[in-house]
């Protein structure tokens, strides 16, 4: 069953492939790979899959059409473009070996509820060219069949690296995403149970007054009598057994508490359903006479009871409830809003994301100046959009469901999603990521591949991770993706089962889940963690701030089934409209015909990706936004930034005295851009904003069009200015202002391409703004910036912190000792004496934002000057 | 400069001389006030501004408010709202606390004397046309007037049972309306008058001691040439205010300057157009230097340097600017001034000016090395601060904050 290409693949780096060497082959590293797609971009490992980009899969493996895929995040037909949905849904539900075995154990005579762990897979498909991590999970369902409803959530990439090293992320995250929709499920099961019960003892009523009619009719023991009693035996039954599972599901997150860390979103349903449980419990408990009217004090005192037939309907016959259905919808659209999440923070190329997620744990620990010059929500960006949960849309849609208080309980639990991220990047960048494969990597593998299972085309392997062997995991990624590296159509699927049973100790057990604060991680040795720089681990992770994000993530409900079988989906509609109210998902949504805003955005996502390669760490959802290049008051993103960066590009090459300009900036001396047309000032403002320390999370320190004069208030206030140029005599005063706070300011005429400021004489913006630049890119050129910008930064953090520079070590040096160390100091660094004023002004910066705190360093409540001549410049 | 952004209508480079004489351009060396803040608050011209303590200072306007702030926080919305002046009577005109008398003054129509519980204890009688404009405390519970031309003192007696006042002198000197009076020193009163007249009064027998006739329309032709403008016009020369420090009286004659020596009892250096309009305001900051702000929305820092000697004593035609007039009166002398001793004299030297207001400048407040506000009728009210030495309590102040979060 094992596929030739697949065994090639995996002992291509064993004794067996290294045996022969061509010697008329080049070296690995002259070596160009062969493309099949010649035109497409060689980065784009995705370019040969039959999708265009990474997706999430929701999979359910049904008891009526066996496996089948349900939705897809982005929802978007493009995306998946030819790749088999269907197919892969089955390659994927296929794989779980978890024992999910729910029914009649032996010994007991009632159905009893194991509350299993869920199991996660890495498995590959070479002949689709997809990669997945399999997250395999069971929801539970009362009309279903043993009560269980096998379904996985499948993180889908042609990169197979990508999964591999990612997995402690995916792992993490879709354990989250599990959990919420978990939670819902058992609330959802819960209150379908009590319904059931209401129906099962007002059947008994129903049936125990029948019964009491014919025997006082027909006696005793007359067969009809006989009937009724064994049928009453039956619903008395069954009211127990599910009296017992009710007692089961309720009981569950006390149990697991014990056992492993859940998340505080757990905890919260807990109470909630407990709470069901009780009222339950004093519904059914004492007054088993009158259970009819039990109903009067109950919550869901609106629902009636009905008649339930003593022989249940066929399997085929009933519809299956949605998947929305199952988890009640609240936990299901934050499900949906996680899974958004991670596959926004997946976007990309490995090497990308790795930069960024580096990037972005150092950009932590420069909390004192990052202020300065790095956009804040680059990464709050993605934790933030993973906030979703407190936008006030959302909660007023979640405020009109059942629950409205439950979402506000993921609010910790975003902050653990978060603190777990943040941990497990780490983890993933600290790895060498071309370490020497291990011997221990190639027997587990080894010993695993013997008892695997594998389709024609592929094969699983299985590697149970105990925490006893944390490393396991660790080194067979490496090995793996060390062997598989250059061969696109080779296939290594790696499943890991994080089974807790398996624990050995429980002590050690606890302790891990201490320090990873997290239940369902890959247990790993938090020696390899600590003994790396700890840079994450010395100091608190920030709190999270709440922010609202207008992320207008289009939802689509569940579909019960893909259009491909609509048969089947309208016979259960027509069979069930009767019995319930059919909810609006029932509907066909095709995502072909349905015209998504998030499909234009995809498309536009992906003429970006296309235009600039870099990225799409910070994706404005909204499409007029990112259509303009800057509008104040919205925050400033990454993505704006780098665009900016492309205007720069032409700003420093159009006009040679973009030094002076740029000078001003750093130096804090306001810029107003003065022009007739506004479309060209605010392209000059946009393409100077880079430049402009402390900008502001929603660029405050910038005016991007002022057609008024403007007061001295306003140069403090903003660091950056496109004024209009009105001919009429409402110029006047404005043209008067600008010569009155002309020593407070540098003019950058548009119109007649002149710039008024002080002069500068020095090198270091002539590396950022060389009108001579080889660079092409805006992006590259943002970047090229921002290094310089964070070299600036650096030098201007010691000088502010440097304690001798500023206070006298000893009693005997006096103030102009002082001084004339800090100029000495500057001087040493190499910059001129304008260049001293931009670190200066840096300094200041840093000085009130540490002095004030990050609140109220966004303005400043002075503004300081120099006074020096200014100079005309020309082109 | 500006010119080609505002085309003909450059303040600086102009053919004008009167703008050549005073502008000093965006190097200033010399200006040590390199940072502002702008404190908003008020809602309406902005007029007087008292210094509390050495941090404190409230400002009152035409608003009717009446606001308290605080030079050293670098939080502008600190500035506490104390109470809201209700509208002041149109009739009074001067207030003068005496402390050692436990009264006060106001000055009207007529002249009402109030104890600490604000009742009155005595006035005098309403017998002249106009109302008393200013106070100053003399010895021996005697109190100095303006009213109109004529400068009255008054004698308090506070002995008798029933407290009195009565008018003892009126000092007819002056040949218009008395615009200031300031107290100089123990011995000296000032007055100034809407013609440029500055007299120099004896406190305790209440003579001439110096008599300056401030003439800018008789310019000397030996005059520097800077000084030359204005020929032809009627240059307005009213003392519009006056600041002393005890040894030297600072004028601010039309949109001039003129500084007196009290000691040598002579002009010690002037500036005929110091500003682009009338000056406000004047002071002598703790370093020398005065300061000046005007009607033209700017704050002007002078320093007085030392003229060099000339080698002939022909500069002794910078004396004829002013007529002065050794006008012997009745028991006063004037000491003769034709001397050509120069030693003394001065130049006022622009270095540096504050621009930041968008109307006129009312009043300042020196708050010595913290630094100076300044109020205006743009209902703004800004802070100038030496910004190195803003710099360094920020730098002691982040240092105090690491010390207190132990990272130090």
């Amino acid at each position: 069953m094992i596929g030739s290409p697949d065994v090639v693949a995996f002992t291509k780096d064993d004794d067996f492939g290294e045996s022969y060497i061509d010697p008329c082959s080049l070296p690995e590293e002259f070596s160009v790979p062969l493309f099949p797609h010649a035109n497409s971009n060689p980065w784009l490992k995705t370019s040969y899959a039959k999708f265009s980009k990474d997706f999430i899969l929701i999979s359910e493996f049904s008891e009526q059409v066996g496996p089948q895929p349900l939705l897809t995040i982005p929802d978007d037909s493009k995306v998946c473009g030819t790749f088999d949905l269907n197919y892969f849904s089955l390659r994927i539900m296929s794989v779980d070996y978890q024992a999910s075995f729910v029914g009649h154990p032996p010994g007991t005579s009632y159905p009893k509820l194991n509350f299993v762990e869920d199991s996660k897979v890495v498995l590959g498909d070479s002949k689709e060219g997809a990669f997945a991590y399999v997250h395999h999970l069971t929801l539970y369902d009362l009309e279903a069949r043993g009560f269980v409803r096998p379904f996985c959530m499948a993180y889908i990439s042609a990169d197979e690296r990508k999964i591999m090293q990612q997995f402690q992320l995916l792992s993490s995250s879709f354990s989250q995403a599990s959990e919420c929709l978990k939670s819902g499920n058992r609330k959802a099961f819960a209150t379908e149970l009590e319904k059931k019960l209401r129906d099962l003892e007002y059947t008994r009523s129903v049936l125990h007054k029948e019964t009491e009619l014919q025997k006082t009719n027909s006696g005793c023991y007359s067969t009809q009598v006989i009937e009724k009693a064994n049928e009453l035996a039956n619903v008395e039954k069954s009211i127990y057994e599910h009296k017992d599972l009710l007692r089961q599901i309720t009981s569950y997150p006390n149990s697991k508490r014990r056992n492993s860390d859940q998340t505080q979103c757990e905890m919260k349903n807990e109470g909630e359903t407990t709470s069901v449980d009780q009222t339950l419990s004093s519904n059914h408990s004492g007054d088993e006479d009158k259970p009819v009217e039990t109903d009067s004090g109950s919550q869901h005192s609106s629902y009636t009871p009905q008649l339930i037939k003593a022989k249940s309907a066929k399997c085929f016959d009933k519809r299956l409830k949605t998947l929305e259905e199952l988890c009640e919808s609240g936990f299901f659209h934050q499900t949906m809003d996680q899974l958004n999440t991670i596959e926004k923070a997946l976007r990309g190329d490995l090497c990308f994301i790795y930069t960024s997620q580096v990037y972005r744990a150092l950009l932590r620990n420069q909390k004192i100046t990052s202020f300065l010059f790095e956009s804040e929500q680059d990464h709050e960006e993605e934790e933030g959009s993973s906030k979703n949960f407190y936008d006030p849309n959302h909660a007023t849609r979640y405020a009109s469901s059942e629950f409205s208080g439950e979402p506000v309980s993921l609010d910790s639990y975003t902050a653990y999603v978060e603190r777990s991220q943040n941990k497990l990047v780490l983890e993933a960048v600290d790895r060498p990521p071309d370490s020497s494969t291990s011997d221990v990597t190639q027997e587990t593998s080894d010993a695993e591949m013997k008892g695997s299972f594998s389709s024609d085309r592929s094969m699983e392997a299985f590697i149970h991770l105990s925490p006893g062997n944390p490393d396991v995991f660790l080194k067979t990624s490496t090995a793996c993706s060390v062997t598989s590296s250059g061969e696109p159509g080779s296939v290594v699927s790696v499943a890991v089962a994080a089974s807790r049973k398996q624990s050995s100790s429980p002590e050690r057990d606890s302790d891990l889940d201490h320090v990873f604060e997290t239940g369902n991680l890959v247990p790993m040795d938090t020696a390899c963690c600590m003994g790396q720089d700890g840079f994450i681990f010395d100091e608190p992770l920030p709190e999270p701030v709440q922010k609202c994000y207008e992320d207008t993530v289009v939802k689509h409900e569940p579909l019960p089934l893909l259009q491909r079988d609509p048969a089947v989906q309208t016979d259960y509609i027509l069979g069930e409209s009767f019995l319930t109210v059919p909810s609006p998902s029932m509907g066909l949504m095709l995502p072909d015909g349905n015209p998504s805003p998030l499909s234009e955005e995809m498309v536009k996502l992906n003429m970006d990706d296309i235009s600039d390669n870099v990225s799409y760490l910070s994706t404005s959802t909204s499409s007029d936004r990112a259509a303009s290049p800057f509008t104040y008051g919205s925050p400033v993103t990454l993505k704006q930034k780098k665009k900016a960066g492309h205007s720069a590009l032409r700003f420093i090459r159009h006009y040679p005295f973009a030094q002076q300009a740029i000078f001003c900036l750093l130096s804090g001396r306001t810029l107003v851009v003065l022009g007739a047309d506004e479309g060209t000032v605010r392209k000059l403002v946009n393409a100077l904003l880079i430049f402009v320390p402390n900008l502001g999370r929603y660029g405050e320190s910038v005016q991007p069009w002022l057609s008024t004069s403007f007061q001295l208030s306003d140069l403090q206030r903003w660091k950056l200015i496109g004024l209009q140029r009105v001919g009429s005599p409402a110029g006047s005063s404005l043209l008067h202002s600008l010569s009155r706070y002309s020593r407070y300011i540098g003019i950058l005429d548009c119109d007649n391409k002149t710039l008024r400021c002080p002069a500068y004489k020095g090198t270091l913006i002539g590396h950022m703004a060389d009108h001579r630049t080889q660079i092409k890119r805006g992006s590259t050129y943002y970047l090229h910036v921002q290094s310089i910008l964070t070299q600036l930064t650096a030098k201007a953090f010691l000088y502010t912190f440097c304690h001798h520079l500023h206070l006298p070590v000893s009693t005997d040096q006096d103030a102009d000792a002082v001084v004339a160390g800090r100029t000495n100091f500057l001087l040493q660094l190499g910059y001129t004496e304008e260049e001293s004023k931009i670190i200066c002004f840096l300094s200041e910066l840093i000085k009130q934002h540490y002095i004030q705190g990050p609140l109220k360093g966004g303005s400043q409540s002075y503004f300081s000057f120099s006074y020096i001549s200014s100079y005309l410049y020309k082109i | 400069m500006l010119r080609w952004i505002l085309g003909t209508r450059g303040p600086h480079g102009s053919a004008e001389n009167r703008c050549a004489a005073v502008c000093i351009g965006e190097q200033q060396p010399k200006n040590i006030y390199t940072e502002l803040q702008v404190l908003r608050g008020h809602f309406d011209i902005v007029r007087f501004l008292v210094q509390i303590d050495d941090f404190r200072f409230a400002s009152a306007g035409d608003d009717g408010m009446l606001i308290v702030w605080n030079v050293e926080l670098w939080d502008t919305d600190t500035g506490q709202r104390l109470c809201a002046v209700s509208n002041l009577q149109s009739s009074i005109k001067c207030v003068l606390v005496l402390d050692h008398l436990d009264v006060f003054l106001t000055g009207g129509s007529e002249l009402c004397v109030w104890n600490k519980e604000f009742q009155l204890q005595c006035k005098t009688v309403h017998y002249r046309d106009s109302d008393i404009t200013a106070l100053v405390d003399l010895p021996k519970c005697c109190v100095a007037a303006a009213m109109d031309k004529e400068i009255v003192i008054f004698k308090l007696n506070l002995s008798e049972p029933e407290t009195s006042i009565m008018a003892v002198c009126q000092l007819t000197d002056h040949q218009d309306t008395i615009r200031a009076l300031i107290r100089v020193n123990d011995d000296l009163f000032a007055s100034g008058s809407h013609i440029g007249e500055v007299i120099l009064w004896d406190t305790l027998d209440w003579t001439i001691q110096a008599y300056e006739r401030i003439c800018w329309e008789e310019p000397d032709r030996e005059g520097q040439s800077e000084l030359k403008m204005g020929q032809q016009r009627q240059t307005d020369a009213t003392i519009q205010h006056l600041y002393t420090d005890g040894e030297r009286v600072v004028a601010a004659v039309g949109s001039g300057l003129f500084v007196y020596s009290t000691q040598m009892k002579r002009v010690m250096a002037y500036r005929k157009f110091a500003h682009d309009s009338d000056v406000l305001y004047t002071t002598l900051l703790h370093n020398g230097q005065v300061m000046s702000c005007s009607e033209d929305g700017s704050v002007r820092i002078w320093e007085l340097q030392e003229l060099p000697l000339p080698a002939e004593p022909a500069s002794s035609g910078f004396f004829g600017l002013f007529s002065t007039i050794g006008k012997s009166s009745k028991q006063g002398s004037v000491p003769s001034k034709k001397l050509p001793e120069v030693s003394g004299l001065c130049s006022l030297e622009l270095v540096g000016d504050l621009i930041g207001h968008s109307g006129a400048v009312q009043m300042f407040l020196s708050f010595g090395k913290r630094g100076v506000v300044t109020c205006s009728a743009d209902h703004l009210l800004i802070v100038w601060k030496d910004g190195e030495r803003e710099s360094h309590l920020r730098s002691l102040a982040l240092f105090l904050k690491m010390e207190e979060k132990g990272c130090l």
